[in-house]
């Protein structure tokens, strides 16, 4: 049961929520608001910002400032909302076909200018809400609707490619391990500059009945059984890592946020 | 002494948009509405603005709704093939009630088209370009000084009916320089935000004030915690199904226009009090059609002149009482024959209609509708 400061975070009145019962995103939803209740964040001055899909709902659950936008664009938004109030903790909720297809374009550039909003990638590799289309996560070899013959497309690695483009702080967890998954949101939003914390979570109605992961359980185990900590992959070859998800901080640099470069660009406009 | 200036189009748009109070432009760069977002760039940080270019012209609008939710004026501008990208957030902006100011400077189309050259073909788009219903407010400026002005009316009037407003220039209007008389802009007189007045545990962001029939709006960061969606929502902005809440949000959302229709519609008009023939026109072509009109009556030809300020919502009632007067309205446009639909859907049936098309990438020549004049006088 959510403490009862977690649950006063809750807008209970418009429940019941829509995931299935057994879906990973409440273990997600809960390790954040553990993770704002312990930072000591006011509600009306945190912002969760999302876009569309069954992760994207979680913003409306929230008693905060919560805006629930258009499909793949909620870091644009929130973008905005930042510039436009720094003082502001902005968390952005959204799944994986939102993050990395439609809305690829905004997350790279939300990493590259390294603005200070935490991104919550909830990954279950398909497309939930639409009922189990093939994502940019969807491991090859597995099927989904549009896969039915097995997806041959490589998949993203979302920590990779947030390291790429350039963000603060880069994290994975599984919901397998909600500990884990609270500190790493912690880390995200403390740190000052784009923090993305991918976490592992699944869709057995969707992705999990046809890739032999019917059951939440199963999927608990799936997650427990095939995570390796950072520390350890480092010592295992390619082929030992093969279908394993690695787990831990993979980027913690202090480069320039965007928010304080702007209001320096201001003072200094201003004090010619 | 009011300031003198010589400015194009899009400066105009940029400087009247500053003395409106817009705070905060998010943007894209594409020809030819470019001008503006350099202008934002170099002014807003000077008046503690915010100025943020974004990685496309979908995030730029997205952006400028981010910056109106956490509480400031807020303006995008853009161009064809931008003004069609952001159409999906454009209707986030009408569902959601959120301010925000759209400038699209018209070039030809479709596609990339005619990235220098001016028309007049957005203007179906930007009453109907976005999915679903919504009302649509639309000002076609026809001058720098215009521009200027209703610049100013459409953050005024973003701000009391909480919905996004358009502006279409268009690449002549845009890039023509011309004198403009700065207005002086008393602060006091620019409409702002109704802000909530019930404490935050009260706050029902989408009750209309039972007044004026308009909901009130809190910032994001002002205290009041509530959720903003695209999804059709109830009072309190949470998604419903239930069938009441879905029509009663609908039905206001189109009544904001509807009912305030005669403070919002805008019109100009020149020797219609005899006219037999009057033409019709809006944007930089009312330009050289108000040129034909004055050389028509030269000759002898009882023409006039109407020029929507406003296309959307168009001054119907005004043309259709118009046409009970006049034998003929010309109608030239720089599109295939776009908003003589609405003219026909006015006048109906009482005058005749005669659409005159140029979409070859220039402006008209005040001869070309002259000579239309006096065809049908």
């Amino acid at each position: 049961m959510p403490s009862q400061e977690v649950f006063s975070w809750l807008r209970t009145r418009f429940f019941p929520h829509i995931w299935c019962p057994g879906c990973g995103h409440g273990i997600i939803m809960h390790a954040l608001l553990r993770a704002l209740v312990a930072l000591k964040k006011k509600k009306s001055e945190t912002v969760i910002a999302s876009g569309i899909g069954c992760s994207s709902r979680m913003a409306g659950y929230i008693d905060a400032c919560t805006v629930h936008t258009t499909h793949g664009r909620s870091l644009a938004f929130a973008t905005g909302i930042k510039l436009a109030k720094p003082e502001l903790t902005v968390i952005d909720v959204m799944g994986d076909g939102d993050c990395t297809a439609i809305g690829g374009n905004h997350f790279i550039h939300a990493c590259r200018r390294n603005i200070d909003i935490t991104a919550i990638v909830m990954n279950n590799n398909i497309y939930g809400m639409t009922g189990g289309q093939a994502s940019p996560t969807t491991p090859v070899g597995s099927i989904a609707t549009t896969t039915p013959y097995g997806a041959i497309d490589p998949s993203f690695d979302v920590c990779r490619l947030a390291e790429g483009a350039g963000a603060s702080y880069v994290a994975r967890s599984t919901i397998a391990n909600p500990k884990q998954a609270e500190q790493f949101i912690m880390n995200g939003i403390k740190k000052k500059g784009f923090s993305v914390v991918e976490i592992m979570t699944h869709c057995h109605t969707t992705f999990g009945r046809k890739n032999n992961r019917r059951t939440p359980i199963d999927n608990v185990n799936f997650f427990k059984n095939n995570s390796v900590p950072l520390a350890k992959a480092k010592e295992m070859s390619e082929e030992e890592l093969a279908g394993k998800i690695i787990t831990g901080e993979f980027v913690n640099r202090n480069i320039p946020e965007y928010t304080e470069q702007y209001l320096a660009l201001i003072e200094n406009v201003r004090g010619k | 002494m009011p300031e003198v200036a010589f400015w194009q189009g899009n400066e105009a748009i940029a400087y009247g948009a500053l003395a409106a109070g817009c705070r905060f432009f998010g943007g894209y760069p594409i020809t030819p509405s470019s001008e503006i977002a350099e202008i934002m760039a170099e002014r807003l940080p000077k008046l503690n603005g915010r100025f943020i270019q974004m990685e496309d012209e979908i995030a730029g609008i997205a952006a400028t709704i981010g910056g109106s939710i956490a509480g400031m004026k807020s303006l995008t501008a853009t161009s064809g093939p931008g003004f069609s990208l952001k159409q999906e957030n454009l209707g986030f902006a009408y569902i959601a009630e959120i301010p925000i100011v759209v400038v699209d400077v018209m070039r030809g189309g479709p596609s990339t088209g005619l990235p220098t050259k001016a028309a007049q073909q957005d203007v179906m788009q930007a009453r109907w370009g976005t999915h679903g219903d919504h009302g649509t407010i639309c000002y076609a400026p026809a001058s720098v000084q215009e521009c200027y002005e209703v610049t100013v009316k459409a953050f005024n009037a973003a701000e009391r009916y909480r919905q996004p407003i358009l502006i279409l220039s268009d690449e002549v209007i845009g890039h023509m320089r011309e004198k403009v008389v700065v207005p002086e802009i008393d602060p006091s007189t620019l409409t702002e935000r109704k802000r909530p007045v019930d404490i935050p545990e009260k706050f029902v962001p989408y009750r209309p004030d039972p007044k004026d029939d308009l909901p009130c709006m809190a910032s994001f960061g002002d205290g009041y915690t509530w959720h903003i969606t695209g999804l059709t929502h109830n009072d309190w902005g949470f998604p419903t199904n239930n069938a009441e809440e879905i029509e009663k949000k609908m039905k206001r959302l189109m009544r904001k226009v509807d009912r305030f229709r005669d403070d919002i519609v805008e019109y100009e008009t020149e020797s219609v009090g005899d006219a037999e023939v009057v033409v019709l026109a809006y944007g930089s072509v009312a330009r050289s059609s108000l040129r034909a009109v004055h050389d028509a009556r030269v000759r002898g030809i009882k023409a006039g002149f109407f020029r929507p300020v406003t296309l959307w919502p168009f001054p119907d009632k005004e043309i259709e009482k118009l046409a009970r007067k006049v034998k003929t309205i010309i109608v030239p446009e720089l599109n295939c024959g776009q908003m003589v639909l609405e003219v026909e859907r006015a006048v109906h049936g009482k005058a005749k209609v005669l659409p005159v098309n140029l979409v070859n990438g220039e402006l008209f020549k005040p001869e070309e509708i002259l000579a239309v004049i006096e065809e049908v006088a």
